[in-house]
């Protein structure tokens, strides 16, 4: 009898505990703390006797330029120290060959890898979150060959590799956010150049939008705000922008090889506002035309004014 | 050879091919190599070999359509090695048969002991009803439908590893290690990680696969599993189809048992693991056509009673299935009675359902009925998780025929794995080239529509073009219109009258139908998360001369 009032009585004043413990007074619209928001800033330290900017013409060969116009900036070496984790981030998004030009043309990457090896890196990781099935992109773009040759480690992005992070920006609050990207100490930024029909150009600014998971077609009711956003999220170290070929039309998949034309100009910057600047003029585009490039400027991301930069053509 | 090694040999071999079955099954998957763009993408293993041995499926799509298809040809070995040993392939070699006496090994039932458990493994009449079964199948693919791969158990063993086991195993992964995540332990995370890459790259894919339904796939196979605890082999003895082809031709096998009955003590020690239930006891006639070869009753037998060997005497031995002539008729009828009654619902000609859309290089649908077994290698290739199995969409005769459902998954504008891995040409093996129509017209699978009431730039004054960028056609099948619309801003004036009017500029999107192929990358994408402003039905596929909107696509028109 005592037992059982016993039993009975504990297991009574468990449950009263337990929903003492974690009662849940159903309030919502708590405010939350005004968080800062989590940036990635890799840049280097500004040097006043190197270029801000250089574009390289005049090759037979992509990768020649590459070395061309990162050699005119002062060398790999100002950008990656010995020991230095690198991240190689192109555009992978698209099933597409090269030829195509929809994604960074294979060449581009892989003698970025190799100079980032060259100038001392520990590993050299290439990856992007593709918009069509990543295996497919990254074999057919032809990315994936080139840069497991030079000796980089390829990231292919799955479900797991993604975590939320408060990004705070206008219209990208809390994102998921693709971490191979952001577990580094250097980002070099790889885009391909090319038109975009909504964009109207995309290039290193809206290439970040590779570092975001989650349902990001949601992002085109405000694309040249969620753009500005993302590159206030990430300032890479470096950008070397491809327009060895570029698609001049039908961007940004593109498909039809009579759409892009070889422009062979590679264009590198410490500014991937003024990178984008430059580079929508190759498809007859000016940085006043397109809101994202203002906006950039306007929050102090970088230039849209290019020319106002110490920069050489070589 | 001592038959105690002999049974040793036989447990490896069903370990192995389980293995096989199991490594081919998580094969079924591209993953990437470092092949060069321009190399077709393949998957480098014959994983459908399984299916491509089983002569139950040459059979039913041979009684079908009048061909052996492509590499259903190795079906024949299986055949000869039948005509050779009887149905040796159930007892050594099929996986789902070695699932089923893996499942009675590890859960064996407090239920069945001692005399029970030698009573359960006598010949019992139930064991007919899988020749029924089969006559009924083999019929109806004479009328006209495969229907028959919904019982056949490698069929059945993809279908619900694939598409159940698999990605729940995965999900209850990925659940553990994101709970693991959350406790912010550096080493555990990087354990969590690797393992994680290692799964996705061995056994799973990078993302999680969510199939239609597929929980009535996994319950089925967890009650058919569960059997094993009531009636030993429940699978194999009563239902399996594939068993009962085996059965009818183990009655020319070279091989078999001979019994000495004079030396039988009835000690019952042969009925103990016998598998098959094929009456190795003394007093009775062995049953050939029922026998896996298990070996377990000659191993068994403390009086060498029993011996296995060729061209043994048929004095004790009952070589043909025990089924009644009427019944087998009666199956064989309702079997093939099955497809009228499936076709006079309205579903293929009255009223066909637009969600049917097949996978691309899929033959017109009755042929395709005709062809498809179920047998779900398509939904396990698909790298967008775009092909799931139908419940009733296609009818009660589609269940668990492949269908693209575009909001989970949309159709990989250069893949053709579906084609590749299908064992009986439901879905033929097109090329890229085909598929996208170099040279020729591409395959189309639908056509998609715009719900104007839905769509962003159509409806709400706002950009969006998601499913225009995406639209993998060259040139787009999806074609935008510019245009500078009124809008009215979100607040109220100053003085309470109306809120204030813009203008803004936004592209509205159409689709041209003559270039859509219906491939449901538009609808993927689509932002409208619940019910997508842009959807693709099946109307305009390729594989059919009638479900068609456009004039110069009308049968009349067409070549072929």
């Amino acid at each position: 009898m005592l037992q059982r009032l016993s039993a009975a009585g504990l297991v009574l004043g468990g449950a009263a505990a337990a929903a003492r413990v974690r009662y849940d007074r159903g309030d919502v619209g708590v405010a939350a703390p005004r968080e800062r928001p989590q940036t990635r800033d890799h840049r280097v330290p500004d040097a006043s006797d190197l270029p801000a900017l250089s574009v390289a013409k005049n090759e037979s060969e992509p990768e020649a330029l590459v070395r061309k116009a990162i050699t005119a900036l002062g060398g790999m070496k100002r950008f990656v120290s010995r020991g230095d984790i690198v991240v190689v981030k192109p555009n992978i998004g698209w099933d597409r060959t090269p030829i195509h030009a929809a994604n960074t043309n294979p060449r581009v990457v892989a003698e970025v890898v190799k100079l980032a090896y060259d100038a001392g890196a520990k590993r050299v990781v290439v990856t992007d979150a593709s918009c069509n099935e990543p295996n497919r992109c990254f074999q057919r773009s032809g990315i994936w060959k080139a840069a497991y040759d030079v000796g980089a480690e390829v990231v292919l992005p799955a479900e797991h590799r993604f975590r939320g992070m408060r990004l705070k920006g206008e219209v990208l609050d809390e994102w998921p956010v693709y971490t191979p990207l952001i577990q580094a100490d250097k980002v070099i930024n790889v885009p391909v150049a090319k038109h975009h029909n909504l964009s109207r150009y995309t290039a290193a600014m809206k290439n970040w939008y590779g570092s975001l998971g989650g349902r990001r077609n949601r992002l085109h009711q405000n694309i040249d705000v969620s753009i500005a956003d993302l590159a206030t999220f990430m300032q890479p170290t470096l950008t070397v922008v491809d327009a060895w070929r570029v698609l001049m039309r039908n961007g940004p998949q593109g498909g039809n090889i009579a759409d892009a034309k070889e422009i062979r100009t590679i264009v590198a910057s410490i500014d991937q506002v003024a990178a984008d600047a430059y580079g929508c003029q190759l498809i007859g585009r000016s940085a006043e035309e397109i809101p994202y490039i203002r906006m950039g400027h306007e929050r102090g991301l970088g230039t849209m004014h290019w020319k106002d930069l110490r920069w050489v053509e070589v | 050879m001592s038959i105690r090694v002999l049974v040793w040999v036989r447990r490896v071999s069903q370990a192995g091919f389980l293995a096989l079955f199991l490594y081919f099954l998580f094969q079924t998957g591209f993953r990437g190599s470092f092949a060069s763009a321009e190399t077709a993408v393949r998957l480098p293993l014959p994983v459908e070999a399984f299916l491509l041995a089983d002569p139950f499926v040459a059979a039913m799509t041979l009684l079908s359509t009048h061909t052996v298809y492509r590499g259903l040809v190795w079906s024949l070995g299986l055949l000869a090695l039948t005509l050779v040993f009887g149905r040796v392939f159930c007892g050594w070699i099929c996986p789902f048969g070695t699932l089923h006496h893996f499942f009675g090994w590890i859960f064996p039932s407090r239920y069945l002991r001692g005399n029970k458990r030698v009573e359960s493994n006598k010949t019992a009449p139930r064991q007919r009803i899988k020749y029924y079964l089969m006559y009924a199948f083999l019929a109806a693919s004479v009328a006209g439908s495969a229907i028959g791969g919904l019982f056949d158990p490698i069929c059945i063993a993809v279908r619900a590893i694939g598409l159940a086991v698999i990605p729940a195993v995965q999900y209850v992964f990925g659940v553990a290690s994101f709970v693991t995540g959350q406790a912010g332990v550096r080493p555990l995370q990087s354990a969590t990680d690797v393992a994680q890459d290692f799964l996705a790259q061995t056994v799973w894919q990078s993302k999680q696969f969510y199939f239609h339904h597929t929980w009535f796939i996994g319950i089925l196979l967890v009650a058919v599993l569960f059997m094993n605890r009531v009636i030993p082999r429940f699978w194999c003895r009563v239902l399996c189809p594939l068993g009962a082809f085996l059965g009818v031709f183990a009655r020319f096998a070279l091989f078999g048992m001979e019994k000495d009955h004079a030396k039988c003590t009835d000690c019952n020690l042969c009925l103990v693991n016998c598998q098959g239930a094929d009456s190795p006891q003394g007093g009775v006639k062995w049953r050939q056509d029922e026998c896996h070869m298990c070996l377990n009753c000659e191993s068994a037998c403390p009086e060498d009673v029993i011996k296995f060997r060729f061209l043994p005497n048929r004095k004790g031995t009952i070589t043909k299935p025990d089924t009644g002539r009427r019944t087998a008729i009666a199956s064989a009828a309702a079997g093939a009675a099955i497809v009228p009654a499936a076709r006079i619902a309205d579903v293929i000609d009255a009223n066909y359902d637009h969600r049917v859309i097949r996978p691309p290089g899929s033959v017109e649908e009755r042929e395709f009925l005709e062809r498809c077994i179920r047998c779900a290698e398509c939904m396990k290739v698909c790298p967008n998780n775009a092909l799931h199995p139908a419940f009733f969409e296609a009818g009660v005769e589609g269940i668990w025929t492949p269908i693209l459902i575009p909001r989970i998954g949309y159709c990989e504008h250069s893949c053709v794995l579906c084609g590749q891995v299908c064992p009986t040409g439901a879905i033929q093996k097109i090329t890229e080239d085909q598929k996208l129509g170099l040279g020729q017209k591409p395959v189309s699978i639908g056509t998609a529509f715009y719900d104007q009431g839905r769509c962003l730039p159509w409806a709400m004054a706002t950009p969006c073009i998601v499913c225009e960028e995406f639209c993998p056609t060259s040139p787009k099948a999806i074609w935008v219109e510019e245009v500078t619309i009124p809008r009215r801003l979100p607040i109220a004036s100053e003085d309470g009258k109306e809120p204030e009017m813009t203008t803004v500029h936004v592209q509205r999107p159409h689709v041209d139908p003559s270039l859509c192929i219906g491939c449901g990358a538009c609808e993927k994408v689509c932002p409208v998360q619940d019910k997508p402003a842009v959807y693709v039905t099946n109307v305009g596929e390729t594989r059919s001369k009638t479900n068609v909107i456009l004039l110069e696509d009308t049968n009349y028109n067409r070549p072929g």
